[in-house]
């Protein structure tokens, strides 16, 4: 009985194994064909390479222009998902504290609004901000997922605000706390772990994103990480090298990122799917 | 609740609360698409800045649009065919990695990898893949299925973008089937085992009904990021070949921006608008009167 239990758990074990590698094998590719040169990657593929050159990493660094470009993707996704998890606390808060018939229906407004494809206002939003020129910045770019960014983030806030006692606030208002710094001291702290799931989610979307900044950026140097590799690979099609190189690039910063914050990020996605 | 003194402090903390948030989103997503529905009776070609109205002309042009309807169709395809996929692949990888197998949580992690890579480096490292590693393995081992890159054959290019879709987002939708099953109560399922139920009579008696919020959670995503496909198209088949594989939003982005067609290309958005907001809504109504308690 044991025995045969034991074998079902190792046919398991080896099958799951198999569909993992099936799941990396695409990465692990390109980590062996990065290193390879051009001829070496079309002849043979799968061969691991001859010797371990980096020409074609620094060959994609500087023809991505790789600094500017990781820079960019830093600011815009750091600044958005810090000024979405603030300003949508704020509002979730104020929503759940003032209960008006116009605060309900904004708040289902924003809900609803959750449901309209970015195809469907992607046009307008070009001709609208392309008219009065505030289009091709970072900046731009930031303000815009936040208005994008909202909905979600108010939502899945105003769920947790709604379970902190509203006793806890009233006590600290008693004893000469204005509202902003109830909201600072007390409210938002306690909202912390609900951030680091908001926070995982929109750093996924942002960093990776791409429609939105090939329409709001035009400038090469306001460019960030996924339009320049984007650019890259329209470019430089059969230099497969540098390509590979330069993907590997865009990939790594994640993988580092996700090797430390494993967890996290695993139980924030498990988090936000629960509303 | 303690209410504030004075119409001025309520309305100052008002603004200071609720007001970055709704003028972003005011601005950003309302207005844009009242604007759009605007749009959708102009013949605003993108350069002049005068533009007449047309009435119901662009919606006319959008019904004989050929090409739009093949896209439309083509999409509602590939939506269908990932959704299903997507759901048992992912199913399946959740029940696997929930039975207590050792390095479950290593097993996850190592599904989601591809959720941290966008939609562009995902396509290009698979564009490698079909037209060289694969190609590279047909001719060795000669497989024909392999011989030729399935990028440059339309069905086999429509395949390619539903094998990559499905390898993208299962280990996604993995982690939420996940979360559900470890809420499944534990107590009902050896109640179960020890009156005599077996594995498929729990399975679809127990599991399955309990189940029905992450099914909805993860179809209804599952449905929004078809629908919405861009990057993967872009950058994996360019649409190709001979526009075969182009789907519904990389359309709508070619009549606007390169066609500077905007007019139709905003009625064609609206109608993908309507058309999700109807599928995704009717999904969740039904599915919502499919759950249990336990």
């Amino acid at each position: 009985m044991k025995n045969s239990s034991s074998t079902v758990a190792w046919t398991k074990f080896a099958v799951l194994f198999a569909c993992l590698l099936l799941f990396v094998f695409p990465f692990l590719l390109l980590l062996v064909n990065s290193f390879k040169e051009n001829k070496a990657i079309t002849s043979s593929p799968l061969s691991l390479p001859e010797s371990f050159s980096m020409t074609n990493y620094s060959d994609a660094f500087g023809k991505m222009d790789y600094v500017s470009a990781f820079t960019n993707s830093i600011i815009v996704t750091v600044l958005s998902v810090l000024l979405i998890s603030l300003l949508a606390a704020m509002t979730a808060h104020y929503f759940v504290r003032h209960q008006t018939k116009f605060n309900q229906y904004t708040f289902f407004l924003m809900v609803a609004a959750m449901i309209i494809p970015f195809q469907a206002i992607m046009i307008p939003l070009v001709k609208i901000y392309g008219s009065i020129g505030f289009l091709d910045s970072k900046w731009a770019l930031i303000y815009m997922y936040i208005g994008f960014g909202s909905p979600l983030a108010v939502f899945i806030y105003h769920g947790f605000v709604k379970s902190i006692p509203a006793e806890l606030e009233e006590a600290a208002l008693i004893d000469g706390c204005t509202r902003t710094q109830t909201f600072f001291r007390i409210v938002f702290p306690v909202l912390m772990p609900t951030t680091v799931t908001i926070a995982i989610l929109n750093v996924l979307w942002i960093w990776n994103d791409f429609l939105l900044p090939s329409l709001v950026l035009i400038a090469p140097d306001e460019r960030t990480l996924p339009l320049s590799t984007f650019y890259f690979f329209g470019t430089y099609t059969v230099d497969y090298g540098p390509l590979m190189a330069g993907l590997m690039l865009t990939i790594l910063p994640v993988l580092i990122v996700y090797l430390f914050a494993q967890k996290y990020i695993i139980q924030g996605v498990m988090q936000g799917s629960i509303k | 609740m303690i209410t504030e003194k004075g119409l001025w402090n309520r309305l100052r903390l008002r603004l200071l609360f609720t007001g970055p948030t709704l003028f972003a989103f005011l601005a950003v997503m309302i207005v844009p698409f009242l604007y759009g529905i605007y749009l959708t009776f102009t013949n605003w070609d993108g350069i002049s800045t005068a533009s007449s109205l047309v009435g119901f002309q662009n919606y006319v042009s959008v019904f004989q649009d050929t090409v739009f309807w093949q896209s439309f169709l083509l999409t509602l395809k590939y939506v269908f065919i990932t959704v299903v996929l997507i759901n048992v692949v992912a199913f399946l990888l959740a029940y696997a990695l929930t039975s207590g197998l050792k390095g479950q949580s290593l097993f996850r992690a190592g599904f989601f990898i591809p959720n941290l890579v966008g939609g562009i480096v995902l396509g290009f490292v698979w564009q490698f893949i079909f037209s060289n590693v694969f190609v590279y393995l047909g001719k060795e081992m000669s497989i024909p299925l392999f011989s030729a890159s399935w990028l440059a054959d339309p069905d086999k290019a429509f395949w390619a973008m539903i094998i990559v879709t499905v390898w993208q987002y299962a280990g996604y939708m993995m982690v939420i089937y996940v979360a559900g099953l470890m809420n499944v109560p534990k107590d009902i399922l050896e109640a179960a085992s020890i009156d005599g139920a077996s594995l498929p009579t729990k399975m679809r008696k127990m599991v399955l009904p309990l189940m029905v919020p992450s099914f909805i959670v993860c179809i209804f995503l599952s449905l929004q990021r078809g629908f919405m496909v861009y990057d993967l198209n872009i950058s994996l088949t360019k649409g190709g070949p001979f526009k075969s594989t182009e789907m519904v939003s990389m359309h709508v982005y070619e009549k606007a921006f390169l066609s500077r067609d905007y007019g139709v290309g905003q009625a064609e958005a609206f109608v993908l608008f309507l058309l999700v907001a109807i599928i995704t809504i009717a999904q969740v109504y039904f599915s919502k009167k499919m759950e249990v308690e336990a």
